[in-house]
């Protein structure tokens, strides 16, 4: 087995107290109800907070609560923590906490040999066990004999210790996850004091709580310190950020944001029109909480009424948003259309998740991108901007509102249920610095009617752009009326001549064409300009890409990497970027959209490499794809 | 917005250009007609006038109002209404739609735009038929109905357009006809005055794919006989002395009775203004179907919060206690740490 950086840990050393490693890749695992998302995310947000560079993947089961104790039920939390920069979150954890059985063998699969395992040796009663469908224990019967296994009294620790704080036995069990999260937190050096004022801040309304959280935390915490069992304790050292303000974000959070920055560099009041559903709801929630910002927030009795209310916001001047995830967007295909033929601004965000139909709804996947491109009857062309890592999404959201209002087009946002719900740290941007975004609205009549009126014509294009005039009602003479019927280009009056349909079909794919010109053109990163296989990915494989293109220069490939933000229309520069390579690799968690795409387009081979498990690529994965390409390991 | 006295209008200036494609004969222009004809007697301008629409017949209405305008997609008016009435309150928002387009395919958008009384003037034609798609039966067409679709005889039971605007907790509720100019543009007065959602049916003649449909009630020898009209505070009775009138029994039921049997102090008082929708709600039951004394004018007029302006509330409390967003503060609301 090749060591890769990604997990590389050193050796335990006996003597030594504490050690310094670069990285480290720890995964909580528990029940759904056991709070290792929380556990988890407190953990992240301390080694964000101590300066590491790290990166997330919340991994859970689509059930609220999935019959306690079984594989179905387990939810994990995996974070990396480096000294150094990371793009994903691990391939393979070096860390796994087991609160229970099932945790341990939905897990214990990935691991490799000498990984530690912590686990809840409380949990591993005969009905526990039973239940997970182990026959045997594995404490004892050896199957785990490649890992150094610690089996710590979580519960009854955690029992012990909030006995005398009044709480009963079977409340104090809540607090187990603390206990856990104490433990690991000494045993990789976090500092004590941003997780005990998270727990006061928290639970301030629950003293009861309050208390045996914090006093589960402080005891896993000095389990680890006084219990002689473990060798050592790690830490990760600091991370080389450039100089900056940073926070903690997520993707959907930064998405949120994106949207009210772009409301403000517009002046356009940010209307959400939506209805719940994973990944993407936490947009919605997140927009709900910030009325300061003038922020109208919505939740429709569909999602066509989510998209519907749009529209009709966008009609009255505001910046329409609707939000949603691969069925919502199928319900939103016909409104989307309509909006095609209004040329009004609008965004359409898709988190996507695992299809078809409902899927896998907390899993992640990229299977939406045919249906943005193509998914509505007619010629209905319209841009696509995809996100590729969870802060990115705040500048996706801006790219996204300035093309639509710019261009008067609906524009479909691509995130995914791994960059929704994973974090990073994020160098805070200067707001001052972003470039303002012109809604440019129709001020006066445009054209002079044959008796030399002065008119409006609402689909009297300019010329540059071949954007129409956006005229909001209020103004007097620019009265027009607008609909999903054919019109005649520039009067914008119902029109079913065969040729002026032909010439409206033109005018608007070549509008979204014409964004070519008015987007940045791709980045290769490829230094020595000399390699022979481009990985070109968009969205949320760019974490994984870029480990893997990292690794495998490292071993002396000549691997270039590209990654597209704007998928329609591509940037101009793309096909000569392809030309430059005798080979492309695309790696997509799909059975290959954007191969299937890149070759209509360019005539280029470019080869799929798919993955559809509902889970990101590991690096090494397509570090293997990368090899097959460039004739095994360089 | 300007300030300065509304301009004078007359019909001429509510009309657009476009030439009106409707059947000759057909119920529709005289709907646009008693609205072209009432706008300028609102005190409203062309320019905070906007006519939103679904597809269908009826739907084809905005194309021909000068005003601001958008024919969107089939059944979604209202959703689009509601996104336009919250962000804009300074704007007159009608729907015009059908009852294919109001009750089957965007029965969902109409029964939410009530219950959240969103400020639009809502006005559902109903011909008790699919027109623009050449004659299907329609969610109000009587049982047993023959049509293209249904040879044999529609099996659905209709819905009855007021009695699921009441249920659907419609804050205003009426019902008018296409032979009675009057009547119509006292019903789209009262609506477009009242704050929330407001709900019109409209008997509309389709006189290509269900001709005569409201013939034995809106028939003018049938009328005085067979409408019955609905005033607030008034005993109600009709007939051409008014000798008919409507009583409810102890059990609750309402009854059509001769006035001169009961005497006219055990008649029902219209109230419209009545909390209870329930009384409303049996004054729709009155007919089962437009064979039978039905009442038109004003069911229900309650005044209830109206959503975009709750909505604009929270927005402006929101401001208030936390001072207008500011971007950069709104990026630094989680933990922060500086590096270099
Ligand atoms: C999504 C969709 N489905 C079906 C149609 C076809 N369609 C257009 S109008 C209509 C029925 C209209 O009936 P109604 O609302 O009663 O209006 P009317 O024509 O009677 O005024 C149908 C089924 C459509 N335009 N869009
Ligand atoms: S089909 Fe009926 S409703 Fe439609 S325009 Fe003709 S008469 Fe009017
Ligand atoms: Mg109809």
């Amino acid at each position: 087995m090749t060591t890769t950086e990604e997990h590389r840990t050193e050796e335990h050393p006996r003597e030594q107290r504490k050690s310094k490693i670069s990285r480290v890749v720890v995964r909580f695992a528990g029940d759904s109800g056991d709070g290792m998302q929380l556990t988890g995310d407190r953990f992240t947000a301390s080694s964000a907070l101590f300066g590491n560079d790290l990166s997330t993947f919340p991994d859970f089961p689509a059930e609220i609560r999935a019959p306690s104790g079984t594989l179905a039920g387990v939810s994990a939390f995996q974070v990396q923590i480096a000294d150094l920069d990371v793009t994903t979150p691990g391939d393979v954890p070096n860390v796994l906490v087991a609160m229970n059985p099932a945790a341990l063998k939905a897990n214990v699969g990935v691991l490799e040999k000498g990984a530690t395992l912590v686990v809840n040796a409380d949990a591993f009663d005969e009905r526990s066990l039973a239940k997970a469908g182990y026959g045997s224990n594995p404490l004892s019967d050896g199957s785990l004999a490649a890992f150094t296994v610690y089996e710590v009294p979580m519960t009854s620790i955690t029992q012990e210790v909030c006995k005398d704080a009044g709480v009963k036995p079977r409340d104090a069990e809540r607090s187990k996850n603390f206990f856990a999260l104490g433990l690991v937190s000494w045993l990789y050096t976090r500092p004590v004091e941003p997780t005990i004022d998270w727990i006061e801040k928290r639970f301030a309304d629950k003293p009861l709580v309050l208390e045996a959280n914090a006093r589960a935390f402080r005891a896993g915490y000095h389990f680890g310190e006084t219990a002689e069992l473990f060798e050592a304790s790690y830490e990760v050292g600091p991370a080389q950020f450039p100089p900056g303000e940073y926070t903690q974000i997520s993707g959907n959070q930064a998405l949120a944001w994106g949207l009210i920055a772009a409301s403000k560099l517009s002046g356009l009041p940010l209307f959400l029109g939506s209805y719940p559903i994973t990944p993407a709801s936490d947009i919605l929630h997140e927009l709900s909480r910030r009325k300061e910002f003038g922020v109208r927030t919505f939740q429709a009795e569909d999602e066509i009424a989510g998209i519907g209310s749009a529209i009709g916001a966008a009609f009255g001047g505001s910046l329409g948003v609707t939000t949603t995830s691969g069925p919502g967007v199928d319900l939103k295909s016909e409104a989307i259309g309509l909006a095609v033929n209004l040329e009004l601004p609008l965004v359409v965000v898709d988190v996507q998740r695992g299809g078809p139909s409902t899927g896998l709804p907390t899993k992640a996947e990229q299977a939406d991108l045919l249906h943005a491109m193509y998914g509505r009857h007619g010629e209905a062309p319209v841009p696509i901007v995809a996100a590729r890592t969870p802060s990115h999404c705040f500048d996706a959201a801006i790219e996204a509102v300035r093309i639509a209002v710019k261009y008067r087009t609906p524009v479909l946002l691509l995130s995914d249920g791994y960059l929704a719900n994973g974090a990073e740290p994020w160098r805070l941007p200067d707001v001052d610095l972003l470039e303002p975004i012109d809604p440019a609205f129709a001020t006066a009549p445009n054209h002079v009617d044959a008796d030399g009126t002065p008119v409006f014509w609402p689909y009297l294009r300019d010329p540059e752009t071949l954007a129409r005039p956006w005229a909001p009602p209020g103004i007097p003479g620019l009265e027009h009326r607008v609909g999903g019927l054919e019109k005649a280009d520039g009067s914008g009056s119902v029109s079913y001549d065969p040729a002026n349909h032909e010439r409206m079909v033109r005018l608007r794919a070549a509008k979204i064409d014409g964004i070519a010109r008015d987007i940045p053109p791709v980045e290769v990163d490829d230094e020595a300009g000399d390699a022979e296989l481009l990985v070109l990915g968009w969205g949320s494989t760019y974490g994984a890409i870029v480990a893997a293109v990292r690794r495998a220069r490292a071993r002396g490939h000549r691997v270039a990497h590209a990654h597209l933000v704007h998928l329609h229309p591509f940037p101009e520069n793309l096909g000569e970027v392809l030309a430059r390579y005798r080979r492309v690799l695309v790696p997509e968690m799909n059975l290959g959209q954007l191969s299937r795409l890149v070759r209509a387009e360019y005539l280029v081979d470019a080869r799929s490499l798919s993955k559809v498990q509902g889970v990101p690529f590991r690096a090494r994965e397509i570090e293997a794809a990368i090899d097959a390409e460039l004739g095994g390991p360089a | 917005m300007t300030t300065t006295a509304v301009p004078a209008t007359t019909r001429k200036d509510w009309a657009s250009d476009q030439e009106v494609r409707w059947c000759p004969g057909c119920g529709d222009y005289s709907i646009l007609a008693a609205v072209q004809m009432l706008l300028p007697e609102l005190g409203v301008r062309r320019e905070n006038t906007v006519f939103l629409s679904g597809i269908g017949c009826a739907a084809r209405f905005p194309y021909y109002m000068s005003t601001y305008g958008m024919h969107s997609i089939h059944g979604r008016a209202p959703a689009i209404a509601t996104g336009l009435a919250t962000t804009r309150p300074d704007l007159d928002v009608w729907v015009v739609t059908g009852d294919g387009d109001a009750l089957s395919i965007g029965g969902n958008h109409l029964i939410h735009a009530l219950r959240r009384n969103v400020r639009m003037t809502i006005l559902m034609f109903n011909n008790q038929i699919y027109g623009l798609t050449k004659g299907q039966y329609s969610p109000t067409s009587e049982l047993a109905k023959v049509t293209k679709s249904t040879p044999f005889g529609s099996l659905d039971t209709p819905f009855n357009p007021v009695s699921l605007a009441l249920g659907a907790e419609a804050s205003f509720v009426a019902r008018t006809h296409d032979m009675d100019r009057q009547h119509m543009q006292e019903m789209f007065r009262r609506a477009h005055e009242h704050e929330g959602a407001a709900f019109v049916e409209i008997y509309q003649n389709c006189n290509v794919f269900n001709d005569a449909a409201f013939e034995k009630i809106t028939g003018r020898e049938a009328r005085s006989a067979m409408l019955v009209p609905l005033v607030h505070g008034e005993p109600i009775r009709f007939g051409k002395e008014l000798e008919k009138g409507v009583v409810q029994r102890p059990d609750g039921r309402l009854e059509v009775v001769d006035v001169a049997d009961v005497g006219e102090d055990a008649l029902l008082v219209h109230d419209e203004e009545r909390e209870d929708p329930g009384l409303a709600f049996a004054l729709s039951r009155l007919s089962r179907g437009p064979y039978e004394p039905t009442p038109i004018g004003v069911f229900r007029a309650v005044r209830r919060p109206e959503y975009g302006a709750s909505m604009a509330e929270q927005l402006a409390d929101a401001q208030e206690r936390r001072g207008v967003g500011d971007l950069k503060a709104l990026l630094r609301s989680g933990a922060t740490w500086t590096v270099g």
